[in-house]
């Protein structure tokens, strides 16, 4: 073989190997998940609002059968399956949580307490849930910012309970959370739920939990 | 002591050429080959995961994660067996199971080097390109890890995404930093150095390599899967909860662990039985020393990786629980498993690199090797005390606190040994004639490098000093400066000390020079500050890190980048030396005494037309008169065998 | 290496190696040490917050001083090697093989006793900075055997969970708060567990680290000095948020810590109530909260409620370690 044709077999197979290397980079970008951006159009001094919910199964994706979060993107009115989260900052938050998931006793009773903010649980205040009595689902806790509110389990055996996300508020049984916070400087913060939901892993604490975009993500807090 | 005699098989006199059957008449895709294993593959895990479904997807923890491990695994290991199967590499035992003789068909040309081959010397080969591909890959995984932490807040990717990055990184290094320098070299030029036609079993030399390629496919399974949370440790039970990419891991491990023992195991009885006459211990090259005890620590530790694997993938499968306390197990078990078997492996990364500098040293110095006795006394006390510190990987974990002061002695009259390596090392280099070629630059970086990685270890063996660097950068540090820095520098020595033995060609010596620089400068770059950072509170495999630590972090990245581009230098040299555009080397480039160097370049299938009968140890420098390493023409094998016995130190 | 026998044992060469190599191998290695030991030794971490986080930068620096000579005797016989003795030195002179070259019993004999003797030292000093302060700040396990001297020790409970530290403080009503303040000039005893996966908990400035594995009550002593902010670590991987697991702790005065402490009781007591029992180890539900993992209907080996436990040590109020024996296993 001549050696230009050896050189063109290296450049075609060095061809190859960048080809890997970039598509599995990629695929890799592309596997986050998207970002619900609440600064667009976000006039400064005027409150944001975040409007969740928490599905016992989200019903879309890779994982259908998974436990998660999705956010209501304001631009489409859509409900999008993901943990990112985008918001200005030093501006007044308005979070609303519908819990649509069923609850259990906590593993950590610690997590019944409201902290950080004052929260409503289907308009009446609360600050605490004792989880031996009243089921809890989910909290949604933001470690850095000392947040973590607690979210009441909904009866499986209501009839409108909801089993595939995303559900629908007018229709389907749930719990309205809602508290506000002021956001801080820019940066992102880790949020997470305290409560052992992976369903079918150990602990609970697999899968979903250990998943960005289901029980887990980043509040982005953008200058 | 006594002459072995070399099995009949190897006798004098026997010289068989390669068969040249039908078989090299045949067009290349023909028979089996990495091609027909690709299919086995493919087939083996569809039918793996078709069982897998059949079986277990009604299971209610099935159901509720969506996720079937039994069908993953089921998957992956048939996979595995498709590849050994259709590789070739079952031909022969079904063959003789159903009764049956299998005649091994040996072909020439390059296509062997995809095939199940017998030849040592072929299989030296095929893993010295799948080591490299094993080290660029997690290359490759280093940089996208580097990439991370250039920043302490801001993400490139998802904390998941990055510990998967982090976990890859680990288990591919390591499985690929265990057989670096046994499975290329110690396969290539053990039977060279020590005089023999083969290995003892050329069929689980080729098992064992067609094994470790098998877990590099595993392995890399982990990426699709999303991946796995534990880092190459795998600690359980976070290991048990994890999603389906932790299946690629244990059943990775189970693969080339099984690989690793067969290679460690054969190579062992290879150096005991297959020595020529007149190989005594004491004749022995140290490079042989240190393969031998890295073959003895394989085959004994690995087990109780595969074992631990093996109980991994139960508890993720059939839902025993061993490593569950709720429920009877321990999750202290997996720690002490894996790091019985963590320990030895530590130093199965770290004496080839030794054996290799001290193999170097006498060519480049023209002086003997200084106290050899000691030197591979070293190895051996290395090897032994090696089963002996594995507490402490544990120090904080509450597993038998009383017993922390043992392990911390142990663990530094390990550097005992140690200090004999660098014995040999300076005795041999006082008032030498150092010439500095690119693998002598190496052996020297491999002192300046393995010094710091062995000092720090006894920062970290020190109980009351580890509360503070365990399980920080400061240990990640330490332990890239005793493999990366040792094994992996020896390796790059070697790879450019022995192309021309191999391939008959050689290297660019001045890209192999810029290549060193690079690597040398940048690796001390990357990995000195990481002591610091490590040392200011930076726990290991964090995607955040203290705003405070970012300069440090940043020389650290941009360091390993161009650190990383120097393998770059390398892979061109390599190709372009060695196929693009060859170089005849001389016989002898270097002057070395050494055996292997007493027959042709690349060597004959037979490697030497007689068995030789070694008269002396290689490292007879600068002598008044010149002492011959070996008769390789030995006309009477009695008489020959006999005066080896006789003469020579 | 003696000055007259050099391994090559050549004793008809004038080059006198080592006349050069050991004045400067002392010059630099005291002044590295000094400057080491006066410049940046009060500065090494973990500082001194705490006796074991002195303890550990004392240990630091004693090690750091041992070591330095040794690096540099290394380096120094390189860099001097590197320089004479290459071939591309005019009239470097010829080197010399023979029995000589290949080993020097004085040398090697010289040379293990050294290292064995340098060795043995560290282990002995380790050993007594381990005993002393108790553990030296190391996780001990369920019964530790070395405990320090204090009568009055404050047990504090530290629970890891994917992916936070709580705090449990026995001796304030069992509360359990994110928060971790402890006073000053106290021995606390750090009991460290999991509620999932292994954990360990890393008070950075006050020299504390102990794994954190469910089930097991992992006992880390330490007595505080200094008031201040120190940094909480998770440092083992425990998961995706292991890089999260990242928070502060607080030593105040003891009169702050009073007031901190009984206010603080009394704002958690509605939660308080519905804990579990204070325990030294919980049983987790391997299920998790939903359930799913062991089924159908596989309960844990140790039958539990929900999280809680039978408590292994029953007086919660004593000072953990003024009750504890030294049997171990």
């Amino acid at each position: 073989m001549s050696r230009s044709g050896r050189i063109a077999i290296v450049l075609g197979m060095l061809a190859v190997v960048v080809f890997l290397v970039v598509f599995t980079a990629m695929s890799f970008v592309g596997s986050e998940p998207p970002t619900v951006n609440l600064t667009a159009g976000h006039v400064p001094g005027r409150p944001v609002h975040l409007v969740l919910q928490t599905d016992g199964a989200v019903g879309v994706g890779p994982h259908p059968t998974w436990v998660g979060y999705q956010a209501k993107d304001p631009a489409t009115g859509a409900w999008v399956q993901t943990g990112l989260w985008q918001v200005p900052a030093h501006t007044k938050l308005d979070v609303t949580i519908y819990q649509f998931d069923s609850g259990s006793a906590l593993r950590n009773q610690n997590w019944g307490r409201v902290t950080g903010v004052s929260a409503t649980l289907n308009t009446a205040p609360f600050g605490l849930i004792d989880s031996n009595k009243v089921p809890v689902g989910h909290t949604f806790s933001i470690p850095a910012l000392g947040i973590s509110v607690p979210l009441k389990g909904v009866n499986t055996s209501l009839k409108n309970f909801c089993t595939a996300g995303p559900c629908n508020p007018a229709t389907q049984a749930h719990n309205t959370i809602t508290f506000s916070i002021t956001t801080p400087g820019p940066g992102s913060y880790h949020w997470q739920c305290f409560i052992p939901c992976g369903l079918g892993f150990l602990y609970g604490n697999g899968g979903p939990m250990q998943t960005e975009g289901f029980m887990g993500g980043f509040l982005e807090v953008m200058a | 002591m006594t002459v072995e005699i070399a099995p009949p098989t190897s006798g004098v006199g026997e010289v068989r050429p390669p068969t040249r059957g039908p078989a090299s008449r045949r067009p290349a895709w023909f028979g089996q080959h990495v091609g027909t294993a690709l299919v086995g593959m493919v087939a083996g895990y569809a039918l793996g995961h078709w069982i897998g479904n059949v079986i277990a997807s009604g299971y209610a923890h099935v159901q509720g994660s969506g996720e079937n491990d039994v069908a993953i695994v089921l998957g992956m290991v048939l996979g595995v067996l498709g590849w050994l199967a259709g590789i070739g590499a079952l031909n022969y035992p079904l063959a003789k199971l159903v009764g049956r003789d299998s005649v091994p068909r040996e072909t020439t040309g390059w296509t062997r080097y995809f095939r199940y081959n017998l030849t040592h010397k072929v299989v030296g080969m095929q893993y010295l390109i799948m080591v490299l591909v094993f080290l660029f890959t997690g290359g490759l995984l280093a940089m996208a890890i580097r990439t991370e932490l250039l920043s302490p807040t801001s993400h490139i990717y998802g904390p998941g995404t990055y510990i998967s990055i982090v976990s890859e990184h680990g288990t591919v290094m390591m499985m690929m930093a265990s057989s670096m320098v046994l499975g290329p070299l110690g396969n290539y030029l053990v039977p060279l150095m020590i005089g023999s036609r083969r290995m003892a079993f050329p069929r689980v030399e080729a098992f064992s390599f067609w094994c470790f390629t098998a877990g590099y496919f595993v392995i890399l399974s982990a990426l699709p899967l999303g991946g796995f949370p534990t880092g190459w440790t795998g600690y359980a039970p976070l290991q048990t909860e994890a999603t389906a990419g932790m299946d690629s891991y244990l059943v990775g491990f189970l693969v080339v662990g099984t690989g690793m023992v067969l290679a460690g195991f054969n190579i062992v009885v290879t150096i005991i039985h297959y020595r020529a006459p007149g190989m005594t211990w004491g004749r022995m090259p140290i490079f042989v020393w240190s393969i031998l005890v890295t073959g003895v620590l394989l085959a004994t530790a690995t087990p109780t990786l595969a074992v631990a694997c093996l109980f991994g993938i139960l508890d993720r499968t059939a839902q025993t629980a061993f490593y569950v306390n709720e429920h009877g197990g321990s999750s202290y078990l997996w720690e002490n498993l894996f790091w019985f078997f963590g320990h030895p492996e530590v130093y199965i990364m770290a004496l080839p690199g030794f054996g290799i500098v001290g193999e170097m040293l006498p060519v480049f110095t023209r002086k003997p090797l200084f106290a050899y006795k000691v030197g591979a006394a070293g190895m051996v006390g290395v090897g032994l005390l090696s089963y002996f510190v594995w507490q402490h990987h544990l120090f904080q974990s509450g597993i038998n606190p009383d017993m922390r002061p043992l392990y911390m002695l142990t663990t530094e009259l390990i550097s005992i040994p140690t200090g004999f390596i660098f014995l040999v090392g300076l005795g041999t280099l006082y008032k030498a004639k150092m010439r500095f070629e690119v693998p002598m630059l190496f052996c020297l970086a491999l002192y300046f490098n393995f010094l710091i990685g062995g000092i720090t270890g006894v920062f970290l063996s020190d109980v009351p000093v580890d509360v503070t660097v365990h399980g920080g950068f400061f240990v990640l540090s330490h332990f890239h400066y005793t493999i990366m820095g040792g094994l992996v520098f020896a390796f790059f020595g070697a790879v450019y000390y022995w192309t021309p033995k191999i391939t008959g060609k050689t290297l660019n010596q001045r890209l192999g020079k810029i290549h060193f620089w690079m690597m040398f400068v940048f690796f001390n770059l990357t990995f000195f500050p990481l002591f610091l950072v490590g040392l200011f509170d930076q726990p290991r495999r964090v995607f955040e890190y203290a705003k405070n630590l970012q300069t440090l972090n940043d020389v650290a990245s941009v360091s390993a980048f161009l650190l990383g581009s120097s393998f770059l230098v390398f892979v061109a040299n390599f190709v372009w030396s060695l196929w693009i555009d060859p170089k005849r080397a001389p016989a002898n480039p270097w002057g070395s005494n050494g055996l292997e160097w007493q027959t042709a370049s690349p060597p004959a299938w037979y490697n030497f037309e007689r068995i030789p009968v070694v008269l002396a140890d290689p490292y007879h420098y600068s002598e008044p008169t010149e002492v011959p390493v070996a008769d390789l023409a030995p006309t009477n094998f009695a008489d020959a065998a006999a005066a080896a016995n006789g003469g020579g130190a | 290496m003696s000055e007259q026998t050099g391994p090559g044992g050549t004793p008809a060469t004038q080059e006198r190696p080592f006349r050069l190599m050991i004045p400067l191998w002392v010059v630099l290695s005291a002044a590295g040490d000094l400057i080491f030991w006066f410049v940046a030794g009060p500065h090494v971490p973990p500082g001194g917050m705490s006796n074991v986080a002195r303890g550990a930068q004392f240990d630091f620096n004693v090690l750091f001083v041992v070591a330095l000579p040794v690096v540099l005797a290394v380096w120094v016989y390189m860099g001097y090697a590197i320089v004479m003795w290459r071939a591309s030195r005019p009239g470097a002179p010829e080197p010399v093989g023979g029995p000589a070259a290949r080993g020097n019993f004085k040398v090697q004999v010289a040379w293990i006793a050294t290292t064995t003797v340098v060795v043995l030292g560290m282990f002995v000093f380790g050993t007594v900075e381990l005993i002393v302060p108790a553990g030296a700040g190391g996780g001990e396990g369920p019964n530790p055997i070395w405990t320090p001297a204090s009568k009055n020790i404050l047990p504090i409970q530290v629970i890891a969970q994917q992916w936070k530290f709580t705090y449990r403080y026995p001796t304030f009503g069992g509360m359990e708060t994110d928060r971790l303040v402890v006073p000053d000039h106290t021995t606390i005893a750090f009991h460290v567990t999991s509620l999932d996966v292994i954990h360990s908990f890393w008070a950075y400035q006050i020299g504390v680290k102990a794994d954190a594995n469910p089930g097991i009550d992992n006992v880390a002593f330490a007595t505080t000095r200094q008031l201040g902010t120190f940094t909480v670590r998770c440092s083992e991987l425990c998961g995706i948020w292991h890089g999260a697991m990242y928070t502060y702790g607080k030593v105040v005065s003891k009169s702050q810590f009073e007031k901190w402490a009984i206010s603080t009781e009394r704002q958690l007591a509605p939660n308080t109530k519905d804990l579990p029992p204070f325990a030294y180890t919980y049983t987790p539900s391997a299920n998790g909260a939903t359930g799913g993992y062991y089924t159908p209907h596989v309960d844990p080996y140790s039958k539990v409620e929900h999280y809680g436990a039978t408590p292994q040590h029953p007086k919660v109020t004593q000072p953990a370690a003024a009750t504890v024996t030294t049997a171990t296993g």
